[in-house]
């Protein structure tokens, strides 16, 4: 049996580790367009602000590959998929055969068009290769605008903030965060921001990047929709990150925003599975496929994938947006559905300090929790992620659930027993 | 490998579980050090919790498929597989609280004043029964080898 997977980040890591759970024997080949691919890529602003060196970035240590017995084809790009053949051709023109194929290719930068995107001091945040490339050039008190104002435009704005450097953020949107946050909870993480003395626009966005008179091919700043200038040696795009599906256009593999798995990892081509950020995987809140670009959600469908690529039947458990944040030491958690807008089908349970500074919110459909959001005040996320991924109905709880005292004494004694005689599910492990 | 039973019918909610759980996470391994005079404070990580009438003490769990573990950005969390602990390094930690996000049992908490990120129960590995169960006056908290 010969396993090939494409992309060694965390989908890739995942499926090694369980097609060896299973299968000591067969090859995994492991194709990766990075030199040295098992790396945290969300610790990257870490390195940037230089809280993490590349030695603590690693995600699993060097031995991994050998430990595994993975042949590893590293700083190697895939460049065309033969389903017929069923071979991968690399970018030297290799051609490597598989019984079983894993794409987890991962996301790749959103870029818009935008004016003077060519020049010098324009960059993206995405993988270690792009930290080491802003890392070479940051100084103390230089400007930068870092467009975007979602995890990742937060993240690299909190490493350049430490570096000593100027940053504005430019949000399209009303709010910095606003697909995982609220309007009080965006409100808490901008104040410290700008007490961190981050500048934040809401509500424009970049128009043009402007080059310098005296040299036309290096930043000088930019133009925002509403006509404003910013000067700035340094443009970060930060917008986020859409599937890399490039490779399986044009094959038989269905794609929709990102490559179509069933809850075994499946494709529509039978043994070619995919995971992580090139994928659209199950969420289990809204009951259908999605891009859901998140590390932990990648690593568990890798794993899932490896388990079914070796044999083993495991079922994806579903994924949900869900994202623990500690930027500008204000720590938060949002899972699932935050912001509901249609408000007959939802109960919204709100508990809000706002001298600690501590902001709970809880939201219902039927009795069951399909969403929360903390800050300041984390440790009882993972008991409602909890409830909430076994759909738990929670009518008896109420408002407990957003209490300063609710604690696992608070659940029902049938949920703490299963809890404590079952153990937890959200992970799926083959018989 | 060994775990902690809880008895949730026997725990009169004393805390002596958390009390012993910080002296043996200190350096000085001395309560009144422990206590009144360490710098950084050393943190409990088992967590007495109570809703009254009810009162127990939780602690990891040492899953074996743990969420901790499939969930953390950094590889700081993982399990070892020859003894079956759910080990996290806080050398590697990040302080990102995934794991926090996913953790059912609540028994990762944020080591504010000492390391910066979490810290959990390492099931006192190097003692012949963990502190909180040695400690506890009523047997809520039992140690029993499993396999």
């Amino acid at each position: 049996m010969r396993y090939v997977i494409i992309g060694g980040s965390a989908g890739g890591i995942g499926a090694c580790e369980a097609i060896r759970e299973v299968d000591p024997v067969g090859e995994i080949i492991l194709i990766s367009e990075e030199p040295f691919p098992q790396y945290s890529r969300p610790m990257i602003s870490e390195f940037l602000s230089g809280k993490a060196s590349f030695e603590k970035m690693k995600y699993r240590g060097d031995v991994f590959w050998k430990e595994n017995n993975v042949e590893l084809k590293a700083g190697r790009k895939a460049v065309h998929l033969d389903l017929k053949e069923r071979c991968v051709e690399l970018d030297n023109g290799e051609k490597v055969k598989f019984d079983r194929l894993l794409i987890a290719t991962g996301g790749k930068p959103i870029i818009p068009k935008t004016e003077g995107i060519d020049k010098r001091g324009v960059f993206t945040f995405t993988t270690i290769s792009d930290a080491e490339k802003l890392l070479a050039v940051v100084k103390k008190n230089q400007r930068a605008v870092v467009i975007g104002g979602g995890l990742i435009g937060v993240s690299v704005a909190e490493a350049l903030v430490e570096r000593g450097v100027v940053v504005t953020i430019v949000e399209l949107k009303d709010r910095i965060l606003s697909l995982i946050l609220d309007e009080v909870a965006s409100r808490i993480i901008r104040d410290a921001m700008e007490d961190s003395g981050v500048t934040i626009i809401t509500g424009q966005t970049v128009k043009s990047i402007t080059g310098k008179y005296e040299d036309n091919t290096a930043v000088e700043g930019v133009v925002l929709s509403n006509g404003e200038e910013i000067p700035c040696g340094l443009v970060i795009f930060a917008i986020g990150v859409i599937p890399r599906t490039e490779l399986v256009l044009g094959t038989d593999i269905k794609t929709n925003r990102g490559i179509i798995v069933d809850r075994y990892m499946r494709t529509n081509v039978s043994d070619v599975y995919a995971c992580g950020d090139v994928a659209e995987v199950y969420d289990f809140i809204f009951g259908e496929n999605r891009v859901l670009p998140l590390w932990p959600t990648a690593h568990l469908g890798g794993r899932v994938a490896g388990y079914n690529m070796a044999g083993k039947k495991a079922l994806f458990p579903g994924g949900t947006a869900m994202s623990a944040l500690n930027y500008f030491r204000v720590p938060v958690i949002s899972v699932g559905l935050v912001n509901p807008t249609n408000n007959n089908e939802y109960e919204v349970m709100i508990q809000h300090d706002s001298v600690r500074k501590i902001y709970r919110k809880v939201v219902l459909r039927h009795n069951v929790i399909v969403g929360f959001l903390l800050v300041n005040d984390i440790e009882r996320a993972g008991t409602l992620f909890y409830l909430m991924h076994n759909f738990v109905d929670v009518k008896e709880l109420g408002s407990q659930l957003i209490s300063d005292d609710f604690s696992l004494a608070s659940l029902p004694f049938d949920i703490r027993r299963n809890l404590f005689m079952e153990g937890t599910r959200w992970m799926v492990l083959p018989n | 490998m060994r775990r902690i039973l809880v008895f949730e019918e026997y725990c009169i909610g004393c805390g002596l579980c958390e009390v012993y759980c910080r002296v043996q996470h200190s350096q000085s391994k001395d309560l009144i050090k422990a206590y009144n005079r360490e710098q950084p404070k050393p943190l409990s990580r088992v967590k007495l919790v109570k809703a009254k009438p009810v009162s127990f003490a939780v602690q990891c769990r040492h899953c074996k498929d743990p969420p901790c573990v499939t969930a953390c950005l950094s590889g700081a969390m993982r399990r070892d597989n020859d003894s079956g602990l759910v080990v996290h390094d806080p050398d590697k930690c990040i302080g990102c609280w995934t794991c926090i996000m996913v953790c059912p049992y609540t028994a990762i908490s944020i080591n504010v004043l000492g390391s910066g990120v979490v810290a959990k129960c390492d099931l006192c590995s190097t003692l012949d029964t963990p502190a909180c169960v040695a400690n506890c006056p009523n047997e809520a908290l039992v140690c029993e080898e499993v396999l």
